[in-house]
């Protein structure tokens, strides 16, 4: 591209943001981008509804007897968090709005392959979305996110059908992104763009959706037998008559350990994207990285049974799915240590998608190594239902998939939006946050390790430092949050404007003007080059 | 780009993200594939579910499935297997741009649809609403409750009544989400039907009647294990 | 372009052998075998039946690899839950028994 002037004004051309106004132009939009921004919108109100409800737990826990709500309406709340936040914001996170956006650009396209079936996705989360919150509305449900039978299908007071019915809907719009994105990488590369040329990006949303056609509707067809059995009393899982409550943890786990990795794979995806840019170098072992993609999806589905170890379930299964486990953590860590020898002389720059990037790839380690500890099936038996299981889950979702949604926003925020954030709050952001993190977290390790069981309103007082630290650290983790929500929502319409490139980046993304135009490219790119084809700065050194 | 635009009163040309026809095509019939292959999935975890407690209670499940007239199941069977070859047919006749032979075909196809649903309702269930076999408190005041010939074939069999509930449970499940893709099958095949009478498919794009041709297909395979996994449990007399 | 047209003869050929089978399975169905072979031989049988419907009636066999890779993982995936599913159900009553502990190293006399 051509060096342009001083001021590069955004309105000087058409795009996909100006090309119509109207609300009608963005509920019936069949542009990929625009649903990316439907979407960012929709999760990211449901991100701070599922987290007020954990500012409310951490709240009412700083008291050993609980300060704050009855018991019962802590149940509820820890099942409304887990249910808004895997369902409703960490699964569709960076797939629906990043993978959106950028699927059909990276790979020189126009749209993706089913645009129409891409707005019925958005449709089918937003049904889905208000069912769950009417669930709420109506006085939430108590199961914990994952409604255990007998105690839902038979117990329970609450909205537990509402609730079910709204995780059914969004499993659909999960499927039909996973459809979208697998028909889309398949059939409509750029001419020149080969398999092993594809953004590592590419290749994560790839596998994240091979897992999301395959396992999402083996939990949907479980969720349904969980309401029948709830609202016609027919004993499926209940033992009074025979019926056994671990098949509905095979079923649910089933779907629900994949989509574990639904929610990390993409983060991988934009590490790789950020780390090589930020690097100013090659990403070290591109086809590793991206076999281990597939490694991860396969390998996904057949650990499962390590959330039921203490279920009564067989002995010698167990001892198969924990020997699976450990395995399955082999592709995860080959990234990181392919990240790190992308790091090694590389030219590092700490803009604000780097300080993601960096915590990313230090939290998720952790999280990762803890997850080697809950798959060793004797340690296991201490630490199951505890805290540490809680930290465990949160340095990866949150330490690991959170900030990699964060440092994608960041990344493409110029190409989005066409404007650049105020660089100085970013980072500022991004250290409050990591330091707001470790503070709420850490000390859950610890809780765990030494007793302290999840899901509980109350706990013994010997515990409270640690979840008094646990606390203070959420509030400064909450309000790192709410930062970039503003200076975002701000650099909207008072942000310095971008040009295409404002990061010098490789990808064809980076090719379009900022924000593209609705066909995204004037012509069909030719690729001819390899991924990531950054100058390699220090490679000979 | 001319060229297909001529063709107005065929189906919609080139939908603007694809490059070509060709394209458009293979990612049509690819779609299709890979939404077949989360119905797998989908009736495969109800399955999963029936394998475990078929292992669990075979007399049980046996004894139930001896409650279902088994003549009814065969013979839908085959009247699925009818219409899966009209389905054929039809997607043969959009391949050869024989649009009389499509709308037959279709209609064909649509008509022996409807009619295993009907033995379905008419023979079936209803039969299973009358002698109390529909499980659970589907209906308050009709719960399971086997009387009389029935009851004295289960006591027989030495089957506890709750894991036959159990059995019709998975009956009425599978049976009934199949029942529900057969309905919607039959919508889409409507939908096709019409506007294959106004001329909107030809040789070179006939996507969703390949499409649609790829569901009753499938919905005819999740049967044909169905009759056999319902009805012939521990073998017919 | 049409895509491999299947000539009709094929499709009454493969419907004529679905309708076989079909009474084959009841025929077989009306047999009193030992116990596990009648579901063998039924769940086969459906197999078979199956096969014939993807490979032909869904043209499956002149289709590209990729479309035979799609049907593949679909029941692979499948295996995967029945196989693992099952594998805790009929293991479950295999409960290791332990040979006890001793404080102390007898002698052996």
């Amino acid at each position: 591209m051509s060096t342009t002037t001083l001021e590069p004004s955004i309105e000087t051309h058409v795009h996909y943001l100006n090309v119509s106004y109207g609300i009608k132009s963005w509920l019936l939009t069949t542009d990929h981008k625009r649903i990316g921004l439907l979407y960012l919108a929709s999760i990211t109100l449901m991100f701070f509804v599922g987290g007020s409800a954990a500012v409310l737990m951490r709240l009412h826990l700083i008291e050993p007897q609980g300060g704050l709500v009855e018991p019962e309406t802590y149940n509820k709340l820890f099942t409304m968090h887990g249910i808004i936040m895997v369902f409703f914001f960490l699964i569709p996170s960076i797939p629906a709005t990043l993978g959106n956006f950028l699927v059909p650009m990276m790979l020189g396209a126009r749209d993706l392959a089913f645009p129409r079936l891409n707005l019925m996705s958005w449709y089918l989360y937003m049904i889905g979305a208000i069912f769950t919150l009417s669930a709420i509305a109506a006085g939430g449900v108590d199961t914990g996110w994952t409604l255990y039978p007998p105690y839902s299908s038979a117990y329970s007071h609450t909205h537990v059908i509402m609730a079910a019915l709204g995780i059914f809907i969004a499993g659909f719009s999960s499927i039909l992104t996973g459809f979208n994105f697998i028909v889309t990488i398949h059939k409509m590369r750029a001419p020149g763009l080969t398999w092993f040329r594809l953004p590592l990006f590419i290749w994560a949303h790839y596998a994240t959706s091979v897992i999301q056609i395959l396992g999402t509707p083996v939990v949907a067809v479980t969720i349904a037998l969980l309401a029948l059995e709830r609202l016609f009393h027919i004993g499926l899982f209940d033992p009074n008559v025979g019926g056994d409550p671990i098949l509905f943890q095979h079923l649910f786990w089933f779907y629900s350990h994949p989509a574990v990795y639904i929610m990390i794979l993409p983060g991988m995806g934009v590490m790789s994207e950020l780390i090589t840019c930020f690097s100013r170098k090659r990403v070290f072992g591109y086809s590793f990285i991206a076999f281990s993609s597939v490694a991860i999806a396969v390998l996904s589905f057949l650990v499962w049974g390590h959330h039921m170890f203490v279920t009564g379930q067989s002995v010698y299964a167990g001892l198969v799915f924990s020997a699976l486990s450990f395995m399955v953590a082999i592709p995860s860590a080959i990234k990181v240590f392919n990240w790190m020898a992308t790091l090694y002389k590389g030219s590092i720059s700490y803009d604000a998608p780097m300080l993601y990037a960096l915590g990313f790839v230090g939290l998720f380690t952790m999280g990762g190594v803890t997850g080697l500890f809950l798959s060793s099936l004797a340690v296991d038996v201490h630490v199951h239902d505890t805290y540490f299981v809680i930290a465990h889950f949160h340095y990866i979702m949150v330490g690991g998939a959170v900030m990699a949604y964060l440092g994608g926003i960041h990344f493409w925020w110029p190409k989005i939006t066409g404007r650049m954030y105020p660089d100085g709050w970013a980072r500022f952001a991004a250290l409050v946050i990591f330091v707001g993190f470790n503070l709420t977290f850490f000390p859950q390790y610890m809780l765990g390790y030494l007793g302290m069981p999840r899901r509980y309103a109350v706990y013994p007082a010997e515990f409270q430092v640690l979840n008094v630290m646990s606390s203070a650290g959420a509030s400064i983790l909450g309000i790192g949050y709410l930062i970039p929500l503003i200076y975002l929502t701000w650099s909207m319409r008072y942000g310095k404007v971008a040009g295409p490139n404002p990061w010098k980046a490789k990808g064809l993304e980076w090719t379009t003007p900022s924000p593209p135009p609705t066909e995204n490219f004037e012509e069909t790119p030719v690729v001819t080059e390899e991924a990531y084809n950054y100058s390699a700065v220090g490679e000979e050194a | 780009m001319a060229e297909h635009q001529a063709q107005s009163a065929v189906m919609d040309p080139l939908a603007h993200q694809f490059d070509d026809l060709q394209q458009q095509h293979e990612a049509s019939n690819f779609g299709m594939w890979i939404f077949l292959a989360t119905e797998v999935m989908f009736f495969g975890g109800m399955f999963a579910g029936y394998t475990i407690y078929r292992h669990e209670y075979f007399t049980a499940f046996a004894a139930g499935s001896h409650l279902l007239n088994w003549k009814f199941g065969a013979t839908n069977t085959a009247v699925l297997i009818c219409s899966s070859l009209t389905m054929a047919l039809a997607v043969h006749a959009a391949q050869t741009g024989k649009r009389k032979a499509l709308v037959t075909f279709l209609i064909l196809t649509i008509l022996l649809g409807m009619a295993f649903l009907g033995i379905k309702f008419t023979f079936e269930w209803s039969r299973d609403w009358n002698e109390n076999l529909i499980p659970g408190e589907l209906i308050a005041g009709h719960p399971f409750a086997p009387q009389g010939e029935i009851l004295k074939q289960l006591q027989e069999a030495h089957a506890g009544l709750p894991q036959v509930e159990l059995f019709m449970f998975f009956y009425f499940a599978l049976t009934g989400f199949h029942a529900l893709h057969m309905v919607v099958g039959i919508g889409l095949l409507t939908v096709l039907t019409v506007m294959a009478w106004q001329g909107r498919f030809s040789p070179e794009r006939f996507n969703p009647v390949e499409g649609s041709g790829l569901y009753w297909h499938f919905v005819d395979i999740v049967w044909i294990f169905l009759f056999p996994l319902l009805y012939l449990i521990g073998g017919i007399s | 372009m049409a895509g491999h047209v299947v000539p009709q003869k094929v499709y009454f050929v493969i419907f004529a052998l679905l309708i076989g089978l079909t009474g084959l399975t009841t025929w077989v169905a009306t047999l009193d075998m030992p116990s596990p072979w009648n579901t063998v031989v039924a769940l086969a049988i459906a197999i078979f039946k199956a096969s014939l419907v993807i490979l032909f009636f869904m043209h499956v066999k002149y289709s590209s690899n990729l479309t035979r890779a799609a049907v593949v993982a679909g029941f692979f995936w499948l295996a995967i839950l029945l196989v693992f599913t099952l594998s805790d159900i009929l293991t479950r009553q295999w409960i290791p028994q332990s040979t006890g502990w001793t404080t102390t190293i007898e002698s052996p006399h």
